[in-house]
């Protein structure tokens, strides 16, 4: 059976560095089946409308958080955001908040950067136990940190965050919420360590909760509850330096 | 090739007008300045105690009975429950989850301890007051 098409005006915002002074949109219209998404719209228009356009992609599938891009506004994975839910105009942006390399491009470094802040590895202060043996965890203790472990760094949580896009020292939401995934992980023995760096004002304090990240998160992480658990967890480290007794 | 990475910097004063999400934080963030007046009306009232005058204590009390006050009061009552009391217990499961063995806590039993709370703190502070004998 032949599916039902739309035709859609796509308006995408355009930079070639080597030619353009600053973005402008260009419009493209595309008849588009109603099981397509965006992702398809752009590849439609990539393959035989304009050349020229360059953005990121790779699965396809919500796995490799590339596609990555402003939707009407609404920073969104292209490939599972639908033709059938958007009206006939549709505005397509690179993620706010970063800068933009060419087209629906941005530049990753700085978050790649902050990633590393996190420590996401298992940090342990014992010895690693012998060659044969493993850390086990109960299920229960997985449950604890699991779906911040769903995160495909597709950067949405920064295009949605105002903090980062008015303070860009700001660590901001993804990195944070790995920070948190492996404190909550009961093989880790490196929560004052992490939070030595990011219970700090360019980290946790710079999160004035206003939950963006966590409503745009295509994978339904909450990078701001993690971040307000960060809060806490930093607080009572604090007082516990404070404390007679307490490390320096 | 050369690179030349072009920045769109969020406008500093009309970023929040963005969409609907950003203007709801903003009406929470306000609630500073209702306590920014709460502040200063303490401030007011300590003045009049610390100075000993029984008439600088009472124009304060006759300022608080003044028609425009007591809208005012009753309208900072019902914004500030509208756009934090109720926003901060709707986000306190966030900030505060409780995992029962492998499940979590559903967080509206975090959000009724909440207002439980905060129920049984206010009728403190009236029984304190001498308003509940």
């Amino acid at each position: 059976m032949k599916l039902k098409s739309r035709q859609l005006e796509l308006e995408v915002l355009r930079y070639d560095p080597e030619k353009d002074s600053e973005p402008h949109f260009q419009s493209y219209s595309v008849s588009c089946p109603e099981d397509w998404a965006i992702l398809d719209a752009l590849n439609y228009v990539k393959e035989n409308l304009d050349t020229t356009l360059s953005y990121r992609w790779s699965c396809h599938m919500m796995v490799c958080g590339s596609c990555g891009m402003m939707v009407n506004g609404e920073p969104s994975l292209t490939c599972k955001t639908f033709i059938r839910d958007l009206p006939d105009k549709v505005r397509i942006e690179p993620l706010q908040n970063f800068p933009i390399e060419r087209d629906l491009v941005v530049v990753l470094d700085d978050v790649m950067e902050k990633l590393q802040l996190a420590q996401p590895w298992i940090i342990r202060e014992d010895d690693p136990p012998p060659a044969d043996e493993e850390y086990t965890q109960s299920r229960a203790a997985l449950y604890k940190f699991k779906q911040y472990t769903m995160c495909i760094n597709c950067m949405c949580c920064y295009a949605a965050c105002p903090q980062y896009g008015l303070d860009p020292k700001f660590i901001g939401p993804a990195a944070l919420a790995l920070a948190h995934r492996y404190n909550l992980d009961s093989r880790d023995q490196g929560k004052s360590q992490r939070l030595d760096i990011l219970a700090d004002h360019d980290g946790v304090w710079d999160c004035s909760f206003v939950g963006a990240c966590s409503e745009v998160c295509p994978k339904s992480v909450d990078p701001a509850a993690a971040i307000q658990q960060m809060k806490v967890d930093g607080a009572i480290e604090w007082w516990k330096q404070k404390l007679p007794g307490g490390k320096p | 090739m050369s690179r030349q990475p072009y920045v769109r910097p969020l406008p500093k004063t009309s970023w929040y007008l963005a969409n609907a999400r950003y203007r709801r934080y903003m009406l929470r963030e306000v609630t500073c300045l209702l306590v920014g007046v709460y502040c200063a009306l303490l401030i007011w009232a300590l003045a009049a105690l610390s100075s000993g005058s029984p008439e600088r204590w009472a124009a304060f009390l006759a300022a608080q009975q003044n028609t425009a006050m007591i809208v005012f009061h009753a309208a900072a009552l019902v914004y500030y429950l509208v756009y934090m009391t109720f926003d901060w217990f709707k986000l306190a499961p966030k900030a505060m989850p409780v995992q029962l063995g492998e499940n979590k806590l559903p967080g509206h039993f975090i959000i009724i301890g909440h207002y439980l709370a905060w129920v049984i703190v206010t009728l403190f502070v009236l029984w304190l007051a001498g308003v509940l004998t």
